[in-house]
C-alpha cells in the first residue's frame, strides 16, 4: 500500500463498497456491498484488480479526489464521467471504460452521475479498514468509513498496462421473479396483477429497497398483510398494507413483517442498480432451473467481456 | 411455489429466489416453535461442522422459521433444500441454554417517556411496571430490524400494550421498550413504535468487537436490575470509554 488518496469533495449519496459482509446477518447486520457488483467488478478488473476490491459506488455527485502519492490507476464503469485536474491546472476529460493513470497532485473530480449507479475503482481498491471481513459501508450501524472530506484512503501505485473495454450492461426486459415465501397472502387476481402490470420506480427509493408504484396487490386478507416477522434478503419484493411493492437491496434489514409475493433472481438483481425514479419495469416468473439458467448465462458473458478487456 | 409439507412435523421449505431457503414451522410467536428453530439450527451447524452444506453463508433464526442464505455458485440450491428439509424433521425442540444476563436499567422519567402512560393504562403504579419489568427472565428469540437489536418474549401479560399509533422520529440509543408481548433496546437511534419504559447505559453493538459484534444472541435470558441516575450516568461515561468488559454483567456462561 505505497499509494494515496484524500477526499477533497465528498459529492452527495457515495459509498465504499466491495462484495458485502458476509456471515452477520443472524446478528442483524445487513450484508450491504455493490448494488451491481458485476459493474464493480468491470471497474476492478480495468485497473488490474481481484473482483473483492472496494470500489466507490457514484449514485448522484461522484467524489474528487486528489493523488497525495501516486501513479494511481483509476476507471470508471458506468455512465460516470470525470475530469482530471493537473497539478499544473490542466484539466482533461476521463471517460468510463478505460483506466487513466494519474500522478501525485492531480485530482479527479468525478461528474453528476444522473440516476443509476456507476463505480470507480482505483489500483490496490480503497484499502479503508476492514470491518467483519468487509469495507461496505453501513452507515446505520457505524460500520465502515464514510466519504468525507479529509478522509484519505490507502492504495496502490499503478503497475500494468492502462486496459479499456466495450460497456458492460446487466441486461434489459423483463425482471425474473419466483413467486414466494409468502405469495400465498395474496389473492390469485393480485398473482395476476403483479405478473401482467407496470411498476414505476419511485424517488422514495434508497440502497435499503426500491419502492414501486403501480396497481395495489391486493392481500387474501387484511390479516394476510402482517406476518410474524422473518428472513428476508436483497431482492425480495415485500407488499405493505396498501398494497404497493417494495423490492428489498443491498442495505436491507435481516428480518421483516410484511409478505413478501416474489423475490427477484440473483442473476437480475444487478439490473435494480440502475433504475431511475420514474423508470417502469416488468415483472417475469421463473423457476429454480430457469435462474440457473440465467445465472450460467451471466457468467459466461462476464468470461467474455473480462477476455475481451484490452 | 416449491413447498414441501410433512405431515407428522409440518415443515414448509419456502424459497427467497435462487439465493436463500426460509424453513418455516409455523406462522405464530410461540416458544415451542422457537425451540424447533434451534434444533434445526444446531443440527445445521453439526452438519456444516463436518463439511457438509459448504454454499450456505449466513444462518438467521426468527421466532418460527430459519432463514438459510446460500450462495448459488458453491453448491446446488435444490440439494440444500431438501436436506434442510430432512434436518428439520429429525431434529428435535432445543432450548438452547445461553447466556444470562443481569443488564442495569434507569427508569428516570426523562429516560423513560411512556412509563408513566403504560402504568396509568393498565392500572398499576409506576413502581408495580419497574417491579414486573425487573422480576421477569426475558428470553432473546432473535437479533434483527437492526444490528444487534434483540427481540425479547415473556414480558407479563399485565404490560401488554400495543404500538404507538405514530411512531417516534427518534428513538433515543440504548432505550428499553415494549410492544405487545415483547420487550428490546434500540441499539442505536432509529424511529420507532415501541413503547419507551427505561434506558441502559450498556452499548448492545459494537463493530470493534469482530468475534461478538451483537451483545445478545438468540437463546441468551436477561434479567434487567434497576439502577439510579448516578450510577446510569457514571456508567454510562465508563462504557463509552470502553471501559466496562461484557463479561461483567454475565450471571452464567452458556453457548451464545
Amino acid at each position: 500500500m505505497n499509494g494515496l488518496v484524500e477526499v477533497v469533495n465528498a459529492g452527495i449519496a457515495n459509498s465504499l463498497q466491495d462484495l458485502g459482509r458476509i456471515g452477520f446477518r443472524h446478528m442483524g447486520i445487513a450484508v450491504s456491498g455493490c448494488l451491481d457488483p458485476w459493474l464493480a467488478r468491470c471497474a476492478n478488473a480495468l485497473v488490474g484488480n481481484d473482483a473483492d476490491c472496494a470500489c466507490i459506488e457514484i449514485r448522484a455527485a461522484g467524489p474528487s479526489l486528489a493523488v497525495l502519492s501516486g501513479p494511481l490507476r483509476f476507471a470508471l464503469a458506468g455512465e460516470a464521467t470525470a475530469t482530471r485536474v493537473s497539478a499544473e491546472g490542466d484539466e482533461t476529460e476521463v471517460l468510463p471504460w478505460q483506466s487513466v493513470t494519474l500522478d501525485a497532485g492531480d485530482e479527479l473530480q468525478v461528474g453528476f452521475q444522473p440516476g443509476g449507479t456507476a463505480y470507480l475503482a482505483v489500483s490496490g481498491g480503497f484499502a479503508t479498514l476492514l470491518q467483519l471481513g468487509s469495507r461496505s459501508t453501513y452507515l446505520r450501524a457505524e460500520i465502515g468509513s464514510a466519504i468525507s472530506f479529509g478522509l484519505q484512503i490507502p492504495c496502490d501505485v499503478a503497475s500494468g498496462p492502462e486496459r479499456a473495454a466495450a460497456p458492460w450492461s446487466a441486461g434489459s426486459g423483463l425482471v425474473r421473479v419466483m413467486l414466494g415465501p409468502q405469495d400465498d397472502h395474496f389473492t390469485p387476481a393480485a398473482l395476476e396483477d403483479f405478473l401482467a402490470g407496470e411498476y414505476r420506480v419511485t424517488p422514495q427509493s434508497d440502497r435499503m429497497g426500491l419502492r414501486l408504484e403501480g396497481k395495489a396487490l391486493v392481500h387474501r386478507s387484511p390479516a394476510a398483510a402482517d406476518i410474524v416477522s422473518d428472513g428476508v434478503t436483497p431482492g425480495v419484493i415485500q407488499v405493505p398494507a396498501n398494497g404497493q411493492p417494495i423490492i428489498l437491496l443491498a442495505d436491507c434489514q435481516t428480518v421483516g413483517g410484511y409478505p413478501k409475493i416474489a423475490t427477484v433472481i440473483s442473476a437480475d438483481l444487478p439490473r435494480l442498480a440502475q433504475l431511475r425514479p420514474g423508470e417502469a419495469i416488468r415483472f417475469a416468473a421463473v423457476d429454480a432451473a430457469q435462474a440457473a439458467a440465467a445465472r450460467a448465462e451471466l457468467a459466461a458473458r462476464w468470461q467474455a467481456w473480462v477476455g475481451d478487456l484490452g | 411455489m416449491t413447498s414441501e409439507m410433512s405431515q407428522e412435523k409440518a415443515v414448509r421449505l419456502l424459497p427467497l429466489g435462487d439465493t436463500a431457503w426460509t424453513v418455516e414451522f409455523g406462522d405464530r410467536i410461540d416458544p415451542a416453535l422457537h425451540a424447533r428453530v434451534i434444533g434445526l439450527l444446531d443440527a445445521l451447524e453439526t452438519a456444516r461442522g463436518r463439511g457438509e452444506c459448504g454454499a450456505v453463508v449466513d444462518v438467521v433464526p426468527t421466532y418460527r422459521s430459519l432463514t438459510v442464505h446460500y450462495d448459488p455458485q458453491r453448491g446446488d440450491g435444490e440439494a440444500l433444500g431438501r436436506t434442510l428439509v430432512a434436518l428439520a424433521q429429525s431434529a428435535g425442540a432445543v432450548r438452547r441454554e445461553g447466556r444470562r444476563w443481569c443488564i442495569p436499567v434507569c427508569f428516570d422519567d426523562d429516560l423513560a417517556p411512556d412509563l408513566n402512560d403504560l402504568a396509568a393504562t393498565k392500572g398499576l403504579t409506576r413502581a408495580a411496571v419497574i417491579e414486573k419489568m425487573t422480576s421477569t427472565c426475558f428470553e432473546v428469540y432473535m437479533i434483527g430490524f437492526m444490528p444487534g437489536f434483540p427481540y425479547m418474549g415473556g414480558l407479563p401479560a399485565e404490560l401488554e400494550m400495543p404500538r404507538l399509533a405514530s411512531p417516534r422520529k427518534a428513538v433515543p440509543a440504548r432505550s428499553v421498550a415494549v410492544a405487545g408481548s415483547m420487550c428490546a433496546v434500540y441499539p442505536w437511534e432509529s424511529p420507532g413504535g415501541w413503547r419507551l419504559l427505561g434506558r441502559t447505559p450498556m452499548p448492545m453493538f459494537s463493530a470493534a468487537d469482530e468475534t461478538a459484534p451483537a451483545l445478545l444472541a438468540s437463546g441468551d435470558r436477561v434479567m434487567w436490575r434497576a439502577i439510579d441516575r448516578a450510577e446510569f450516568d457514571a456508567m454510562e461515561a465508563a462504557a463509552q470509554r470502553g471501559e466496562i468488559a461484557r463479561d461483567s454483567l454475565l450471571v452464567q456462561e452458556g453457548r451464545p
